[in-house]
């Protein structure tokens, strides 16, 4: 009988906290915002006492997850087309920026020192061009000395965000590869090996001699990786720098881009970094629990008007002011409960 | 005691017989009781097993239907068309647990030789110790080791004269086509090997302690050599407990993620180059299936496992007519 009453007290006890627990919000998805996205949760917590609880799952995760309706926000690193996004009932809005750099081991080469153009990226990653001494690479780098050893490609063998903004970059500047290989969070790789992760792909270009492959920006800074520059769509080479993904951001066209569906990949800009791409959040227009709903976007007001500096700290990109402005817009028109009223106004 | 029971008689024979069968009957339910637990546990088994089996086939179904046999056949695997096809990952899964039986199993049994038969005493202990020290390494661990250690060396001091040294051989030449990339199949085969062998030699030595000395002594006296005895006498004595280290280890090998997924390379193709990377069918999985958008893609991997699992079924069928092959020939 004693039993008995301690388990009635503790599911009293669980009854009585679920109140104060739905003021949680609760969010999964995309591993690549995870660092800053717990980081705003942390600030968030000790400022307004609610908190936020967001598992890194994976994109795909996420999508799914947001679609059975098991979490308040989904997050993807790969924007939904807008047709689906109606079709499940769903916005997006992009919360930072960051994007994918190519990264070397080569004897003698340091960050900055090899630049590359998407077309001759391309074919290294079609298998086309398969040594280092390849005249295509030697063209864009007449001062370096190149060895003759063969190139080997590290690609994800994950599906990732990482990957779809990888294979959209080359999609867009070579025509074979759109056409044999084509975007996604993961492809059909035509050459090169795979391996888990950004930290797999990372320790595999370190391990092999000759390796080329792609890691999330702010991971080949912090772990000071050798990076490769790139030649933009305007002709100049860039290195990649937090101004260089600032510069991809601003210059692409938020405004008219139907449900935010960007892809910041290929930017025009001198200074662009033509590798970049956002991060989505994923959220329904009628949330079946709207004062979650509301607790989240509260939540993302507060990261866009004070969470700037903490993600520029962890190498990420803030989102452009206007863009901000323009998602707030849409968040008071879009998002409704049940009554049909908004669920953010401009002012909360 | 029979004093005790005697006088217990006199006082009422009736008594006793009502006293043995309560405690007879109690006996009984004891039985009883325990008989059907035991019974509960082993039929947990099957429902298990049989629970996987049918959320297998409804969570491959999609797959299989939208493909049908070609899923076996096809080698393409590209998520962006959804034409997914096994036959890659079959390929790997099945190409690297051959390899990697082709040298633990001699391996494993000379070492289990050495042990039992030729091995000074002082010496048995710590590599028996050893051998089941490999066995206890988790796999990750050998996966990390695989790749920061093992596959560098590979690419930097040994592939590059394997590849020179059979350049001009005709088949060695295909075999063993560079470029040296450290890992793929032949790594995964050789980190593979590695991990089986602690099976092999620790089963194949305890049935090789088991020979009677006898029936090896009198080999010894007829003037036998060592290979003699062991091929002849040990060897023909074991086969069964043998065969049955070897196919545990193949079933580990078959099933093996974490290790294999670090140094395959995991690219799904299809090479005649074993240095060149390969993807198994649990690495596929536990690369893809976090990320797996979109129901066909889901539908394919679970598949996967589904073959995987008939992979292994067969495997240990064929184990099964195997001995019961040399039990008939035998007995």
């Amino acid at each position: 009988m004693n039993f008995l009453k301690t388990l009635v007290a503790a599911g009293l006890v669980a009854a009585s906290t679920v109140p104060v627990r739905a003021l949680d919000i609760s969010g999964a998805g995309a591993t690549f915002p995870y660092p800053i996205y717990a980081k705003w949760a942390d600030s968030y917590k000790k400022e307004t006492g609610n908190g936020m609880n967001y598992q890194s799952i994976g994109s795909g995760g996420g999508i799914k997850q947001i679609q059975s309706k098991t979490v308040t926000f989904g997050a993807s690193d790969m924007p939904l087309k807008p047709e689906e996004l109606t079709k499940s009932g769903l916005v997006q809005f992009p919360t930072v920026v960051g994007g994918d750099v190519p990264v070397v081991n080569l004897d003698g080469v340091k960050s900055g020192d090899l630049k590359l153009d998407g077309d001759t990226l391309a074919k290294i990653f079609l298998g086309d061009i398969k040594s280092w001494d390849d005249p295509a690479i030697a063209k864009l780098n007449p001062s370096a000395k190149l060895p003759k050893q063969a190139i080997v490609v590290v690609h994800r063998s994950d599906g990732s965000g990482t990957t779809f903004i990888w294979t959209d970059y080359l999609s867009k500047v070579n025509a074979d590869w759109k056409s044999k290989v084509g975007a996604n969070t993961s492809v059909e790789w035509p050459a090169g090996i795979g391996a888990k992760g950004n930290e797999g792909v990372a320790n595999n270009v370190a391990n092999t001699k000759g390796a080329i492959g792609y890691v999330e920006y702010a991971y080949a800074k912090q772990n000071k990786m050798t990076a490769v520059n790139m030649i933009n769509k305007d002709g100049k080479s860039v290195a990649p720098s937090a101004e260089a993904f600032q510069a991809a951001a601003a210059n692409a066209d938020w405004e008219k881009a139907d449900h935010y569906y960007v892809i910041l990949t290929d930017q025009p800009g001198a200074t662009s970094w033509p590798i970049a791409g956002a991060t989505f959040i994923l959220i329904h227009t009628q949330p079946q629990d709207p004062a979650a709903a509301t607790e989240a976007l509260k939540f993302f007001a507060w990261a866009y008007k004070k969470g700037d500096k903490m993600a520029e700290e962890l190498d990420y990109v803030p989102m452009p002011d206007k863009v901000v402005t323009s998602i707030q817009k849409m968040w008071a028109s879009e998002i409704k409960d049940g009554t049909g009223k908004a669920l953010f106004t401009a002012s909360n | 005691m029979a004093d005790v029971a005697w006088q217990e008689t006199d006082v009422s024979a009736q008594d006793v017989v009502t006293e043995r069968a309560r405690v007879l009957n109690k006996l009984r339910i004891g039985d009883i009781v325990f008989h059907q637990i035991t019974k509960a546990s082993a039929l947990f088994v099957l429902v298990v097993l049989g629970g996987v089996i049918v959320s297998l086939f409804i969570g491959a179904m999609p797959a299989l239907q939208e493909f049908g046999f070609g899923f076996l056949t096809a080698q393409s695997w590209n998520p962006v068309t959804e034409k997914f096809g096994a036959l890659a990952p079959i390929y790997g899964t099945i190409i690297t647990s051959f390899i990697a039986m082709l040298i633990a199993v001699p391996f494993g049994l000379m070492i289990a030789m050495f042990l039992t038969e030729l091995c000074p005493m002082w010496l048995r202990r710590p590599i028996g110790i050893a051998i089941e020290l490999l066995a206890g390494i988790p796999s990750i661990i050998y996966g990390i080791w695989g790749l920061f250690v093992f596959a560098p060396f590979l690419q930097t001091h040994v592939q590059p004269p394997i590849i020179a040294a059979f350049e001009n051989i005709p088949v060695l030449s295909t075999l063993f086509a560079g470029p040296p990339f450290g890992i793929g199949i032949l790594t995964a085969s050789l980190i593979l090997a590695i991990m089986v062998l602690p099976f092999i030699t620790s089963i194949s030595r305890d049935v090789f302690d088991a020979v009677p000395p006898v029936l090896k002594e009198a080999a010894y006296g007829l003037g036998w050599t060592q290979w003699e005895v062991w091929r002849y006498v040990v060897l023909p004595y074991t086969r069964i407990g043998v065969i049955g280290g070897v196919m545990l280890a193949l079933g580990r090998a078959l099933g093996e993620t974490m290790a294999v997924t670090f140094v395959i390379g995991n690219a799904h193709k299809i090479t005649t180059s074993l240095l060149a990377p390969g993807t198994t069918i649990s690495a596929t999985i536990a690369n893809e299936f976090t990320e797996a958008v979109g129901d066909l893609y889901t539908s394919s991997l679970i598949a996967l496992g589904l073959i995987l699992f008939v992979i292994t079924f067969i495997v240990l069928a064929i184990a099964r007519y195997l001995l019961l092959r040399i039990e008939r020939r035998v007995g």
